[in-house]
């Protein structure tokens, strides 16, 4: 086993060699630019794109035509976001959404509402899923679009899209989905999901950085986006600019790879996930799992250890690449707005750890990490002040803090 | 973030981390910040004729705040109370090479000596009746 062990798949993901092996002639040989017509550098450069999207489309049940190449998921929820509300702003000017989407749904959402577009942020349940009655009673005349991500990217909580896909659809209200931390990882199928866009991205699918795309729904109804990016009309004019070849080709490829091999796939890192859980919260006491028992990306965990901070405890572990929701650790010095979102105190949310079991995570590195884990929070425990009162037996809840 | 050595060392080998029983003679506790902040530091002093001559620590925090509070027992030990009051939160940056982030580390352990000296203060005035920094409602 090698150190250090990465076990932050839901930031990013390793290339697959095999991707890497489709993109390489695509940088040297066929180099063309795929929007050259008049050329066979041109012609083989489309044949790359034209290939990949077909396999994009065909792991989400969509049609090639309705797959939007942009530069990674935060673009494409701006442009379903901003792109929709401008088109769409005869009609009204309200959109809904939750309060625990991903940054860029709602900095999108909240840049909307600087320029007088109504935004409501639903709220989620202790669980971090959105109740599909809240999304139909929320829905006004003025409502143009729904924005809902498919699984949360901390607490790996899968919302009910379906649900309230149909809502949408009875409604007559856009759809759209930020499915970056689903695709690949859980079978997706817009037909079924009910979606009218949806955003996601190849670096979190073992595909390379800087490559995303938007599903625009062609069909009943077909939808329309202003573009953000004006240029040469690429991409049925909704974004403009050369396609980075190499980098669609890869995405393509993480995605075959993605649809072959998902069924096992899942099934062999959730039986790690599992084992990661078990072994941390079968040997500690006073551990906390955030989000959902069963409704929950295969290879996500998300773990509150009362009375340590997170920060901290990932200096405990320094080998091992894994994220906390602790202020310390994010750029805001606010603890994660998603906890916070669950009802999580603040004391619960500062000592939250997400591990990311993914592709290349090994039964080795699981045990390892295991026990570095029940180790570093000991270690913490007998130098924290908290453990040491919640011993003997002091309500922390009641202390009077000076709240700094 | 990358720490520095220091902070690594203090946090991996803690120096004087433990607790005095509260009620003890010539022990001061100071205990500041809140769980919901993120960081919560103990500091206790045994003051000996007017010397520090031991002090402990606890402290629920990042790793700069437990190596603030941790540099704070080292340099408390053989000081006179009047001597800690001086311990500056400036020095404890300089010394750990906190980044600016981390400097409210330093604040809260300066904090915490305060309260401590205080306690020790307040229970020699009153001869030995305990009240704490942070006392349950």
């Amino acid at each position: 086993m090698k150190l250090p062990i990465y076990m932050d798949n839901h930031s990013t993901t390793p290339c697959d060699p095999r991707v890497v092996d489709a993109m390489l002639p695509y940088f040297t040989e066929k180099f063309g630019n795929s929007a050259s017509r008049n050329h066979s550098f041109g012609w083989e450069a489309e044949e790359g794109v034209d290939q990949a999207r077909k396999h994009i489309a065909n792991l989400i049940n969509a049609d090639a035509k309705e797959i939007v190449f942009t530069s990674g998921a935060t673009e494409s929820d701006n442009l379903a976001l901003k792109g929709v509300v401008e088109m769409y702003k005869e009609k009204g000017d309200h959109v809904i959404t939750t309060s625990t989407e991903h940054r860029a749904v709602i900095d999108a959402a909240k840049s909307l509402e600087k320029k007088g577009v109504k935004v409501t942020y639903l709220p989620v349940d202790k669980a971090g899923r959105v109740d599909p009655d809240d999304v139909r009673n929320a829905i006004t005349d003025k409502t143009i679009l729904i924005s809902i991500m498919l699984a949360n990217n901390e607490i790996g909580t899968i919302h009910p899209i379906a649900e309230i896909g149909k809502i949408a659809k009875e409604k007559g209200v856009l759809f759209h989905c930020d499915a970056t931390q689903g695709v690949g990882k859980i079978p997706v199928d817009v037909q079924q999901l009910g979606v009218d866009l949806m955003a996601f991205t190849a670096h979190k699918i073992y595909g390379p950085k800087g490559i995303g795309a938007l599903y625009v729904r062609r069909k009943a109804p077909r939808v329309r986006l202003a573009p953000m990016i004006d240029g040469g009309g690429h991409e049925r004019g909704m974004r403009s600019g050369t396609l980075p070849v190499p980098l669609v080709v890869g995405f393509g490829k993480a995605v075959e790879l993605c649809a072959q091999e998902m069924p096992e796939e899942s099934v062999r890192t959730m039986a790690l996930r599992d084992r990661l859980q078990d072994g941390i919260m079968g040997a500690l006491e006073e551990v906390y799992l955030n989000g959902h028992e069963t409704e929950r990306l295969p290879g996500n965990l998300n773990i509150s250890f009362a009375y340590v901070e997170g920060e901290a405890l990932l200096m405990g572990v320094k080998e091992i690449a894994l994220s906390s929701g602790s202020a310390c650790t994010s750029a805001t010095l606010e603890p994660s707005y998603v906890l916070r979102a669950l009802g999580v105190g603040s004391d619960l949310a500062h000592s939250s750890i997400r591990f990311g079991v993914g592709r290349f995570t090994t039964p080795e590195e699981v045990e390892y990490t295991i026990d570095r884990m029940i180790k570093a929070v000991n270690h913490l425990r007998e130098m924290s002040p908290l453990y040491e009162m919640a011993k003997e037996g002091i309500d922390l809840k009641t202390v009077q803090w000076a709240v700094h | 973030m990358a720490y520095s050595e220091k902070v690594i060392d203090h946090y991996n080998n803690p120096r004087n981390m433990g607790s005095f029983k509260k009620d003890e003679e010539g022990v001061g506790t100071g205990i500041v910040g809140a769980p919901e902040c993120g960081d919560v530091m103990k500091l206790q002093i045994k003051v000996e004729e007017d010397t520090i001559v031991d002090a402990k620590f606890k402290t629920f925090g990042c790793g700069s705040a437990i190596a603030s509070s941790s540099l704070a027992t080292e340099w408390l030990k053989g000081k006179t109370v009047d001597e800690a009051g001086q311990i500056k939160n400036t020095e404890i940056v300089q010394e750990l090479n906190l980044p600016p982030v981390k400097i409210h580390c330093s604040v809260l352990a300066e904090d915490a000596i305060k309260a401590a000296l205080n306690d020790y203060k307040k229970k020699a005035d009153t001869e030995g009746e305990t009240e704490e920094a942070a006392t349950p409602a």
